[in-house]
């Protein structure tokens, strides 16, 4: 019953989508769609939520008629696809009433109202499907129709480069699972996914590769991530927000899917693939987000970071389970999973504010704005609110994640081998190196972008944004303290995953005095986010009412003192490269072989002075590159046999001839 | 009902002597200076007049300018009151823990350098941008601490670390670590000499003085106060971990409490001392130096928490 429940959403989404190619040209249109959008996701969000708390999952699984002939396609519920159907619909819910104003001022409504709704199905059916085939396809649906929304304005050139990178690393994606998925099935061909539970894989530790390039491509795992930081930044910010929120989530659940629930017992050496890639992804995605000086790109290099946090947990997790410890590995999958949910509140609220930041300036380059908490007080309170949860600073949600993956570490010296003793404590030093970053970053970015004095003409006359989307920002900023408030609302709520993938769960935690969260034990550690909150609050109050009515409340306004020597120019402000440069100073010059060139005319000349930095991508260089150039060139030499004579290419299908005889007749 | 009045009472303590021991080290800074520096009680006298003067505040500070002092010191006076300082098992100890407290002097400090750059001054960037840089590597190696203590203590807890101190003395050599590691972090994170000068102004290399270059009256008191307390906090916490002795037990009696204020007054006054004698001895460094300084708190630490994973008897 809720599998159909939430299929009829799918179908409503779907038709949402035809509607859109139907309206595209009314006034209305884009309302009407992104409304029928929420709707949906409200509903499914619903249905998914219900069954999760009622604890009455696995639903019984459905077969529609569709796909492949007499086989059909799959769709079940289960704790674990109920969860990530709460994250998804939960962020879709948000963008599309963010949307709701937000698409008013899409110049080219035909090029987005179609595809959106159908990129939301297209996550909702990844988490439904039931067998490999519904999985690919939904898949690919996905992986298309969110490429077809990086491609809406196609105008830009950036863009369309953006799109064509996307395009190909998302069917390599594809081609990866579609090979791991083949050698789960094993050559009886059982492609639905009760099937290949009870029958164990050939090659599970290619099959764990396999996946891990496959999904991390779509969650932007390094050295997977490139078109990431160039594909979400340039949807329009409402998609942006969905693909760096929610898709990202869904390849985060792909993976969970195979690796935890199909592929069987998990072997102790898996997980150090999987915790060192995400302990590099999260130093390196957070160092990129530092040195970029566009908005969005900065927040979806950021999404990288989050993604290494995630992928932390899912690595210790598996660390744990390889090794019988139970109770440790629910505590490290609650910690991923719990910033899943976590991610997807703050970073589509960022992208709200950046979608916000861009509607009202049209710009998206930080060094052109300034001073935008005095015309969008509420955009900017908003903004601080996601700045403060992404950064781990307590009392919000992003705190409690990384307090948990941080307590699931300190767990893991009883792991016995002995790789793991030593990589565990590095990646732990990594996430709190990244975790200290991300504070820096988005300093930079609330600091340059709110703060300070207008850097240009249109910074200073921007305007509050449209009620829709304020409300769905500070809906969004409400869900961030209540998840950083009451924790163990959502870890108790996490605890029927658990206990189905890793056969344990967390403590409950809703019994405790006071709305406490105790991953083990209480002498061991534990945080009361409700607590701290007020407390703050309450000292913040009560030092407030002291001082205002024993001391002074008087103000007076004047100049900006600094000291002494005001500058009129806000140009001679901290920009965001400039911010930047000591932690370039420090950390870019080892990972972006970042270097800075001055050239300064001698006297007399009447040159400008002029500072250039170079900042280089080496993952592109190591990995990309070479490949690119190797394609590019072998096409360059196969181009020949375009001109060749009619001799040649006889002969050329003679020699082919025979090599192929010659072939089949040694195979057999 | 009693628990709340102990729990009170640490947090008027911490306000309280916060000052204090700022006046202390400036004090003993003078006479090793030979020179004869104000009176001990010179903090409060500042601070007094500062909240009754009015504020001055630039046009176009906003909002978040006016209400930043009073979160930063929330959070930080959060912080000390969940140290103990002279006893444990206070209410709300359980609350947060180590790692937690680590977190909240982290909020405090995001406030700090985002009020630093609400003006849009080149100081207030300056300031900003060098805080966050120093935080990036005194975080991490505070979380490493944190962990390395974790991993002897089994708990991150303060106040079981503090029970497992006392109860299982030993030098080790991870606790060695660890214990230098902190009190780089600490000099680094007070903005105390070599990496800051408290004492200056008008210097490029100013960092906590450039953020708050625009504060004046009650605002700039409240960030002054909340600096004192940020000391005080790193003191208690060296003390708590590392020397817990004197500290009341959970649900201790009037004579035990007394026993604890005084141990904690002998260690505020000790470590002052010490920090002074510490940044008499050595020169300020240059701002791209502070790195390498703390990359070895960071090393440090790491090397504590690897060595326990290693072995537990380190």
């Amino acid at each position: 019953m809720p599998v159909a429940m939430a299929l009829t959403g799918v179908a409503v989404l779907l038709g949402a989508g035809l509607l859109g190619i139907a309206l595209q040209r009314l006034p209305g249109a884009s309302r009407l769609v992104y409304l029928i959008c929420f709707v949906a996701c409200l509903a499914i969000l619903g249905v998914a939520c219900a069954e999760l708390l009622a604890g009455t999952l696995p639903a019984p699984a459905m077969r529609l008629p569709v796909g492949l002939p007499w086989i059909g396609a799959h769709y079940r519920m289960d704790a674990l696809s109920a969860f990530f159907l709460v994250v998804v619909n939960l962020g879709g819910a948000g963008a599309s009433l963010f949307a709701i104003g937000y698409g008013q001022h899409e110049k080219a409504p035909g090029r987005v109202l179609p595809f959106y709704p159908a990129f939301l199905g297209g996550m909702n059916l990844v988490v439904l499907a039931d067998d490999a085939f519904a999985f690919l396809v939904a898949w690919e649906f996905m992986s298309l129709s969110s490429w077809a929304l990086v491609m809406a304005h196609h105008t830009d050139p950036e863009n369309r480069r953006a799109g064509y990178i996307y395009i190909v690393m998302a069917s390599f994606g594809t081609l990866t699972l579609l090979l791991a998925f083949g050698l789960l099935a094993g050559s009886g061909g059982g492609y639905a996914f009760s099937e290949i539970r009870s029958a164990p894989a050939a090659l599970p530790g290619v099959v764990l590769i396999l996946v891990l390039i496959g999904t991390g491509s779509k969650a932007g795992l390094v050295p997977l991530h490139v078109w990431l930081p160039l594909a979400h930044p340039a949807a329009p910010s409402h998609v942006s927000a969905l693909m760096s929120g929610v898709m990202t989530k869904v390849a985060v659940y792909g993976f969970v899917r195979v690796v935890f629930d199909l592929l069987g017992p998990a072997t102790w050496w898996w997980s150090i693939l999987v915790i060192g890639l995400a302990g590099i992804t999260c130093v390196l995605g957070v160092l990129s987000a530092l040195m970029q000086h566009d908005l969005k790109r900065l927040l979806a290099y950021h999404t990288v970071e989050n993604i290494g946090i995630i992928f932390i947990g899912l690595g210790l997790a598996l660390a744990f389970s390889a090794h019988g410890m139970q109770a440790p590995a629910a505590l490290a999958l609650t910690a991923a999973l719990l910033h899943v949910f976590n991610h997807c509140l703050f970073k589509s609220l960022l992208f709200f504010g950046a979608g916000a930041v861009l509607n009202a300036t049209g710009e998206r380059d930080m060094e052109h704005l300034g001073g935008l908490i005095h015309n969008m007080p509420l955009t900017a309170f908003a903004f601080l609110t996601g700045c403060t949860a992404i950064s781990a600073l307590p009392p919000l949600n992003g705190f409690v994640s990384e307090w948990l993956t941080f307590q699931a570490i300190l767990l893991s010296p009883a792991l016995p081998s002995w790789g793991l003793k030593i990589i565990v404590p590095a990646v732990g030093a990594m996430l709190a190196l990244s975790a200290a970053l991300a504070a820096a970053c988005f300093v930079k970015a609330f600091g340059v972008t709110f703060l300070g004095r207008p850097r240009t003409p249109v910074a200073a006359d921007a305007h509050e944004t449209d009620r829709a989307s304020i409300a769905a920002m500070f809906a969004f900023a409400l869900l961030c303290l209540l998840a950083g408030i009451l924790p163990g609302l959502f870890i108790d709520g996490l605890a029927p995953v658990t206990q189905a993938l890793v056969g344990a769960r967390m403590p409950a935690q809703t019994a405790l005095p006071w709305l406490s969260i105790v991953p083990i034990a209480e002498s061991r550690s534990s945080y009361n986010g409700l607590l701290v909150f007020a407390f703050i609050a309450f000292s913040t109050l009560l030092t407030v009412e002291i001082i205002h009515r024993f001391a002074s409340r008087a103000v007076r306004r004047g100049p900006a003192w600094d000291c002494g020597f005001p500058d009129p120019s806000p140009a001679t402000q901290y920009t965001a490269d400039s911010f930047a440069q000591p932690i370039r100073r420090v950390f870019g010059a080892v990972v972006f072989r970042a270097s800075e060139r001055v050239d300064m005319p001698p006297p007399g000349d009447a040159r400008p002075a002029h500072l250039s930095v170079i900042v280089r991508d080496l993952v592109w260089e190591a990995f990309y590159a070479p490949i690119a150039s190797l394609v590019a060139g072998s096409a360059e030499r196969l181009n020949r046999l375009q001109f060749l004579t009619i001799r040649q290419y006889l002969s050329l299908v003679f020699v082919a001839l025979v090599s192929l005889l010659l072939v089949v007749s040694i195979w057999s | 009902m009693r628990d709340l009045a102990v729990q009170g009472a640490q947090m008027l303590l911490v306000l309280v002597l916060a000052p204090l021991l700022l006046g202390f080290t400036r004090k003993v800074k003078a006479r090793m200076l030979r020179r004869r520096g104000p009176p001990v009680l010179q903090p409060y006298r500042d601070l007094l007049r500062l909240i009754r003067k009015e504020a001055v505040i630039a046009d176009n500070a906003s909002w978040l300018f006016r209400s930043g002092p009073y979160m930063i010191f929330a959070a930080t006076w959060v912080a000390a009151a969940l140290v103990p300082t002279f006893a444990t098992g206070l209410t709300f100890s359980w609350a947060a823990d180590l790692i937690a407290i680590t977190a909240l002097l982290g909020s405090a400090r995001f406030f700090l350098a985002l009020v630093g750059m609400d003006v849009g001054t080149s100081f207030g960037g300056i300031g900003s941008s060098r805080e966050m840089m120093f935080a990036s590597l005194a975080e991490p190696a505070m979380i490493m601490i944190v962990f390395t203590v974790a991993l002897v203590a089994g708990s991150t807890q303060l106040s079981s670390i503090a029970h497992y101190t006392l109860t299982n003395a030993s030098l080790r050599v991870s606790l060695g670590l660890a214990l230098v590691a902190l009190i780089i972090v600490a000099i680094a994170e007070n903005a105390r000499i070599p990496v800051d000068n408290p004492a200056t102004h008008l210097e490029l290399t100013m960092v906590h003085e450039a953020m708050v270059l625009e504060y004046s009256g009650r605002h700039l008191a409240m960030i002054e106060l909340a600096a004192a307390v940020k000391l005080l906090v790193y003191v208690s916490l060296i003390a708590c971990i590392f020397f817990p002795w004197g500290l009341a037990p959970p649900n201790g009696d009037l004579a035990a409490y007394a026993t604890g204020a005084a141990a904690y007054l002998v260690k505020l006054f000790v470590g002052g001392f010490l920090l002074v004698l510490f940044e008499t001895s050595i020169a300020k460094m240059r701002v791209f130096r502070v790195p390498d300084f703390l990359g070895i708190a960071l090393m440090l630490g790491l090397l504590g928490t690897l060595l326990l994973f290693v072995s537990r008897s380190f």
